[in-house]
């Protein structure tokens, strides 16, 4: 995910920060390694801090303000969802894409009314019944996956080898590509999200050929519908008139943007915490029925996705007046450890019962695809820790974590101790 | 013990249905329902107690008879 209208960061990114309650930096390096203490500090003593960095934003670290912001609707407004602005050098190459592919991407950057029926477009997708349907799926992929990780290791890389190897295929499949494509796929995928965050030139690229990939995929569906997302979008209606092909390939491509670099930053943190706590390991490997409650406390701990919000009306929360133009930068992960709501909220309980976590966060933007997310991250741990012996990250602290919008391990060397 | 979803609040998180789908049904928008007309079978009301405890939205409520 990231914001596509252009405008000017602030010049102050890579300064040390002095001050994280009036100068944070959500791409610092040490925030994304470990934010939790700098969330800490921040909700005792400022709990919605601000900062000039990457455009200016208001930041909460409060459970109870991040929903009532959530909530806020639309004074706070989901036009411009992207937590970090475009560099100036990708500007102009911006501006292009929103000349070919519009500035939207209808529900995740809309409000009422407009939101609605787009959500309502693609719930059905998502439901836990469909997702059922792509479970088998699913599973045949994650044991291909370890299969070659038992073939290449000892020595693999978590993220790139795993994580990152999953949700691009199933949002593939549910889309309806061949399969003998979604290699392909899958690299001009990585290619948006990996390369295309820095480099809007090569982002552009990848766009164009999904776009054209898309096209081709409704051009052969309109005589023979097949049974996949593309064709029942082709049948789908909104207020009555069926959706343009443009509308068509925007739905699919904002499944992209939102499903596949959250999933696997979630995917590589719960390999992350496993692979870095020998204790939990051996309990999850005694007790795999701790799964349930494990994924929603790793989702509560790790959540990977922030997102923003534009202020449209001056509006006042825990005595701060926001004016209209202000970001708001919508924390989840930093609610998901607010010690009011969750007990030991800086550790994981792999059994906790009580676990209100809004990292698919919370209203009616409330993750599409959080059926989903949840089936994936299911199945991949799961097949890991059927398939795997033991394992180990090689050297926590060397690992690189993405920050801004989606946190997650990018990079993870890993030993796979047995197979 | 009778329970029940408000469907104003309720945003398809579907914790409530993955926690006690013997509870709770989902139609295709992921929106939750009682089943049973919200009557909880005798030895399900923990699994009640953890469906409301753990909606993000606080959607789910006990019925005072
Ligand atoms: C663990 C993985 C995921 C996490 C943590 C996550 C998180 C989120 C969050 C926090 C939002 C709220 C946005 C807001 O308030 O502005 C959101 C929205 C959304 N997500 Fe996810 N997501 C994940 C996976 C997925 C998947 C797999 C899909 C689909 C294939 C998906 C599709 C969407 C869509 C379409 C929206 C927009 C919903 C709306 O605006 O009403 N996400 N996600
Ligand atoms: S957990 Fe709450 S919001 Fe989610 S489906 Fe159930 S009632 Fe609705």
């Amino acid at each position: 995910m990231s914001d596509r209208k252009p405008s000017i960061p602030n010049s102050r990114e890579g300064c040390p920060v002095h001050d994280w309650a009036t100068d944070y930096d959500v791409m610092d390096p040490i925030y994304n390694s470990d934010p939790g203490p700098i969330w800490q500090d921040l909700r005792e003593r400022c709990p919605i801090a601000h900062s000039e960095r990457w455009g200016g934003s208001w930041m909460p670290t409060r459970y109870e303000d991040v929903r009532e912001m959530a909530r806020a609707v639309p004074t706070l407004s989901s036009r411009a969802p992207g937590v970090i602005p475009p560099s100036p050098e990708m500007r102009e190459i911006l501006i292009q894409e929103v000349k070919e592919f519009g500035a939207e991407l209808p529900p995740i950057s809309a409000d009422p009314p407009l939101h609605k029926p787009f959500k309502q477009l693609i719930l059905p997708l998502f439901s836990p019944k469909a997702v059922d349907t792509y479970r088998p799926f699913t599973e045949q992929l994650a044991n291909s996956l370890i299969d070659q990780i038992i073939q290449k290791g000892p020595e693999v890389d978590g993220a790139t080898d795993y994580a990152q190897q999953l949700p691009p295929r199933v949002i593939a499949h549910i889309i309806g590509i061949d399969e003998a494509r979604a290699d392909e796929f899958t690299e001009w995928v990585r290619g948006i999200l990996e390369q295309g965050q820095a480099d809007a030139e090569i982002r552009l690229k990848y766009r164009r050929i999904i776009r054209d990939f898309f096209q081709e995929m409704i051009i052969e569906r309109r005589n023979t519908p097949r049974d996949d997302a593309i064709s029942r979008l082709m049948e789908a209606e909104i207020e009555g008139e069926k959706l343009s092909d443009y509308t068509i390939i925007g739905v699919c491509f904002l499944l992209l943007v939102a499903g596949i670099d959250t999933t696997w930053s979630s995917i590589g943190s719960a390999l992350f915490h496993f692979g870095t706590n020998p204790e939990h390991r051996k309990r999850i490997y005694a007790e795999p029925n701790l799964f349930t409650t494990a994924i929603e406390e790793l989702l509560r701990f790790y959540s990977p996705v922030k997102m923003a919000r534009r202020v449209l009306e001056p509006i006042k929360f825990g005595g701060i007046e926001m004016q209209p133009g202000d970001k708001v930068i919508m924390n989840f992960p930093a609610a998901n450890r607010d010690p009011q709501i969750f007990d030991r909220a800086e550790e994981v309980v792999l059994d906790r019962k009580q676990n209100r976590h809004i990292a698919f966060g919370v209203g009616i933007h409330r993750c599409a695809g959080s059926n989903l997310a949840r089936m994936e991250m299911d199945i991949a741990l799961r097949v890991w820790f059927n398939r795997i012996k033991d394992f180990e990250v090689i050297q926590p602290k060397n690992v690189i974590w993405s920050g801004g919008q989606v946190r997650g391990p990018r990079v993870m060397p890993m030993k796979i101790l047995g197979a | 013990m009778r329970i029940c979803v408000d469907p104003d609040k309720c945003e398809g998180h579907n914790r409530c249905f993955s926690l006690a789908p013997e509870l709770f049904e989902v139609d295709e928008f992921g929106i939750a329902s009682t089943k049973n007309n919200g009557e909880v079978p005798k030895g399900m009301e923990d699994k009640a107690d953890l469906a409301i405890a753990n909606c993000p939205e606080f959607a789910i409520s006990i019925l005072e008879d």
